[in-house]
């Protein structure tokens, strides 16, 4: 009998929890990938995360580390304070672009500015997906949601926000990537580029941001296939995947 | 053993932080408390705590929010607008039930106002944000009550799990005098575990701090839950001083913090006169100690609420009292702080 050999199996850092979210969101597999890089860095009981209003509100149902909720946009903040209490722990926060580019702009700027030496996941949707896919700051021009049912118009609502390029200037961030999830080789990167942000901070290198380009198929009314080439065809022409600034 | 310290209100405060434990502080500069976070930026770090000057102060809440959450002492500084942006973390902080200590020194409002001295603030002190929740309030009216209620402030707070809210004004936080400070005094629940608070998962699942709680009936249960947490501190933890009641007085002053202090000379001048006038001082404003006053009021003509705003306290202790008609209500809004002389004449023209 050939002896039985584990190639794959569920990461000890997710509950048995199935995921809850819609068909081909990003969310599911960046939460994933994630609870893989935080088995694979052996570091599951010194993690405190900080989950995000929006979505990936209920992370803390999935994922089996500590998690603290945050006032919407605050999580930088409340992961700042974390980190200064324990700065032996691994601190992370997951955010939607709304928390992070809307409510929780100073707030983001502010984190990064002074170098924390924290981890921000930043998931990129291009929409408030939660409340129903409201119009985001990263909103492309002409997408029409719930609350620009014309189209995003730049006389009214101005230019999608490009973070990270926003963020690359500030002395105290160290890296920033842009990831996206369409396909097997872009999450095989994504992947690469999230354990990056994580080493940075187990190596005291400092603030770190992955943006990861993520499918929102229900308020897109695109099925998943369709949203991932949208993604390809026309999100990631507006924000170019890749390091936007890497000075590790 | 006790020292005697020439020291300013704002700086007591530091001292009892300090002293009571706390090694994490994030403030944002505004008038009149900056000497807190001015004073706090030499002592904590040498205290080998954290000091953070936040870019506002919706990020000195949600910093504190993280320090408690990860099981810290933890406090923040502001006055009136500052603690107006502070609502949203507050509510988060009780709905989390996390335990921090916040400093209101009050100033004049509505709006930017001014930087005098005002009690403008005890709405959004003891009837604050949304949702339904309480926090312990306390209402110092001399330096060593800034000093004593800060300190002892951080073990309320983790008593019950809750955030802690020392309203003083500008007048109490600039204020020089001399204090007794007791430092051999040890904080009782410093070193206790707090098990609930985010450490990493060692030996066990994660654990959640939350206050979104979604399925149908749970958020109900956990609010009265809370419910029996605000039911036990309103039994355990009311304080009050009374002044002058041996006295037998006729007339029953019911004044907290600076018009405390400034009602004890009018008390006095009263007394030359020879009308007998009694003191009800509420410390913990909330929870508001209405039994006490219902008693002490029992026997007087009239009640004299008097007030730095145009009457805030006055509706608690209308519901106390349950009966308004004893109750003469004088206020000074926007700033103003009366006299002792004022108030006496207040008085004099309402007794025979």
């Amino acid at each position: 009998m050939a002896k039985e050999r584990v190639i794959y199996k569920k990461p000890e850092s997710l509950t048995d929890v199935p995921f809850t979210y819609c068909w081909g969101c990003g969310h599911s597999m960046a939460h994933k990938l994630i609870a893989e890089i935080i088995d694979e860095l052996d570091m599951r009981e010194k993690v405190i995360a900080v989950a995000p209003v929006g979505c990936a509100v209920f992370a803390y149902d999935f994922w089996d580390f500590d998690v603290t909720e945050a006032a919407h946009g605050r999580a930088p903040v409340v992961a700042t304070a974390i980190k200064r209490v324990h700065p032996d722990k691994f601190v992370f926060c997951y955010q939607g672009d709304g928390d992070l580019a809307s409510i929780g702009m100073a707030e983001t700027i502010h984190t990064a500015n002074r170098g924390e030496n924290i981890s921000v996941i930043f998931i990129n949707n291009t929409n408030y997906g939660m409340t129903g896919g409201q119009m985001a700051p990263t909103s492309l021009i002409s997408q029409v949601t719930t609350t620009s049912p014309y189209g995003r118009d730049v006389k009214n609502a101005g230019y999608p926000i490009k973070m990270l390029e926003l963020l690359s200037p500030l002395q105290g961030v160290k890296y920033l990537e842009r990831v996206k999830l369409t396909d097997v080789p872009s999450i095989v990167k994504a992947k690469k580029a999230i354990k990056k942000a994580f080493v940075n901070q187990l190596t005291n290198v400092g603030f770190s941001m992955v943006e990861v380009l993520s499918a929102c198929p229900a308020n897109w009314k695109k099925d998943p296939v369709k949203a991932n080439k949208w993604i390809d065809e026309e999100v990631s022409e507006y924000f170019p995947v890749g390091k936007i600034k890497d000075i590790t | 053993m006790s020292e005697k310290e020439l020291i300013k209100g704002n700086y007591a405060v530091v001292e009892a932080a300090i002293d009571a434990g706390c090694r994490f502080y994030a403030g944002y500069p505004i008038t009149p408390q900056n000497e807190i976070p001015e004073y706090m930026s030499h002592m904590m770090p040498e205290a080998g705590g954290t000091f953070i000057q936040a870019e506002s102060e919706l990020i000195s809440i949600n910093l504190v929010f993280g320090a408690a959450a990860a099981g810290a002492r933890a406090m923040t500084t502001s006055s009136s607008p500052g603690i107006s942006l502070m609502q949203e973390g507050l509510s988060y902080m009780a709905g989390c039930e996390l335990p921090a200590v916040i400093v209101n020194v009050m100033r004049g409002g509505p709006g930017l106002g001014n930087i005098q001295p005002s009690q403008a603030d005890y709405f959004q002190a003891v009837k604050p944000g949304h949702g339904d929740y309480h926090m312990i309030t306390l209402a110092p009216h001399n330096l060593n009550e800034m000093y004593d209620y800060t300190f002892g402030a951080f073990d309320l707070a983790d008593r019950y799990r809750n955030p802690v809210i020392i309203l003083a004004d500008g007048l109490l936080g600039q204020l020089m005098e001399n204090i007794e400070l007791d430092r051999t005094k040890k904080p009782e629940l410093l070193n206790a575990p707090k098990p609930w608070a985010l450490t990493g998962a060692r030996g066990r699942h994660g654990q959640r701090i939350l206050s979104l709680l979604m399925q149908p009936g749970v958020l109900e249960k956990h609010n009265f839950k809370l419910k029996e947490k605000w039911d036990l501190i309103t039994k355990n933890e009311q304080k009050f001083e009374l002044t002058n009641m041996d006295s037998n007085p006729d007339y029953l002053i019911v004044a907290f913090g600076t018009v405390a202090r400034v009602a004890k000379g009018t008390i006095q001048k009263a007394s030359a006169d020879g009308i007998k006038v009694g003191l009800f001082r509420p410390i913990t404003l909330w929870p508001y100690p209405s039994e006490a006053l219902k008693e002490a009021a029992k026997n007087v003509k009239k009640v004299f609420v008097f007030e730095m705003s145009l009457g805030q306290m006055v509706e608690d202790v209308k519901l106390a009292l349950g009966d308004a008609s004893k109750i003469e209500f004088y206020g000074r809004p926007g700033g103003g702080v009366p006299a002792a002389g004022e108030l006496y004449e207040f008085i004099k023209k309402r007794v025979k």
